[in-house]
């Protein structure tokens, strides 16, 4: 088995956010995979699919599904990260105001991604963008 | 306790999502920060917040969870309405604020 889904994400367009997250859910159900490991595999994917929308210009999603792991490239264009490991900490975000008024920008979303994977690798350049692999074990 | 039961004890409005208001609840969340959400509520919670966008909507089906409920008066938009009824996942609302909210609903839920 290999399945591969791509996605569209474009920066600051919150309306269209979660619909990667939303149909790898629906393919991982029908895959008989566990509720919990896919609620770890999609709680990830969103919030990466969310740092596209809150912090970049735009990017592209793609998941790739094989018999025993569910591997995901994120590649945006955007500002890129400075300091990764800065950004990884807990409560460090600099989301406007407006995006935190909609509740996000608590600076949990790397760490959640941190704890939800099995492999996270995350590379950027300043002013051109940021990749976000992430791996899960099914 | 089903989703039900809450929306008759405490006369809360539902919104959308009827077709998930037999779902069991077992646990409470109370917070306003998704992310916050995402990372600690539990599967089959209710979810008390003043977010009403449909990102709401999103983070609750991701996590499993077994409704949202909106506090002091609030309404949800049009799209979180729309996707609250695609995933079945009620969105209930009552005029109360936060704390006498989850007071009552941890209540009956530990009860
Ligand atoms: N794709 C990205 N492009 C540019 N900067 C990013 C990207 N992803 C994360 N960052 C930077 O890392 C910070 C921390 O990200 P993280 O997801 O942990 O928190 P947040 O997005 O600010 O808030 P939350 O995820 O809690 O809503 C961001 O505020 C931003 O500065
Ligand atoms: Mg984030």
């Amino acid at each position: 088995m290999n399945l591969e889904y791509t996605f569209k994400v474009e920066g600051g367009n919150f309306s269209k956010a979660g619909v990667a997250s939303s149909d790898v859910k629906k393919v991982l159900k029908k895959l008989n995979v566990g509720p919990k490991t896919i609620r770890r595999i999609v709680v990830s994917l969103y919030e990466a699919e969310i740092n596209i929308i809150a912090h970049a210009y735009r990017g592209e999603i793609l998941v790739k599904i094989s018999e025993n792991k569910v591997e995901t490239t994120l590649k945006d264009s955007g500002p890129g990260i400075e300091d990764i490991n800065k950004a990884m900490e807990e409560g460090y975000s600099t989301a406007s105001p407006e995006v935190r008024e909609m509740g996000f920008g608590a600076g949990m979303g790397l760490s959640n991604m941190n704890k939800n994977t099995d492999k996270l690798e995350i590379t950027s350049e300043v002013g051109v963008g940021t990749t976000v692999k992430l791996m899960n074990w099914i | 306790m089903k989703v039900i039961d809450l929306v008759e004890e405490f006369d809360l409005k539902v919104f959308s999502g009827k077709n998930g208001l037999d779902r069991e609840v077992g646990q409470g969340y109370v917070s306003d920060l998704l992310s916050d959400v995402l990372g600690n509520a539990q599967e089959d919670s209710v979810w008390i917040t003043l977010q009403t966008h449909q990102n709401i909507v999103a983070v609750a089906s991701l996590k499993d969870l077994a409704a949202i409920v909106l506090v002091n008066g609030l309404e949800p938009d049009n799209d979180s309405v729309e996707h609250s009824n695609r995933e079945g996942i009620p969105i209930l609302g009552t005029k109360l604020g936060t704390f006498e909210m989850a007071g009552m609903l941890y209540g009956s839920i530990k009860k």
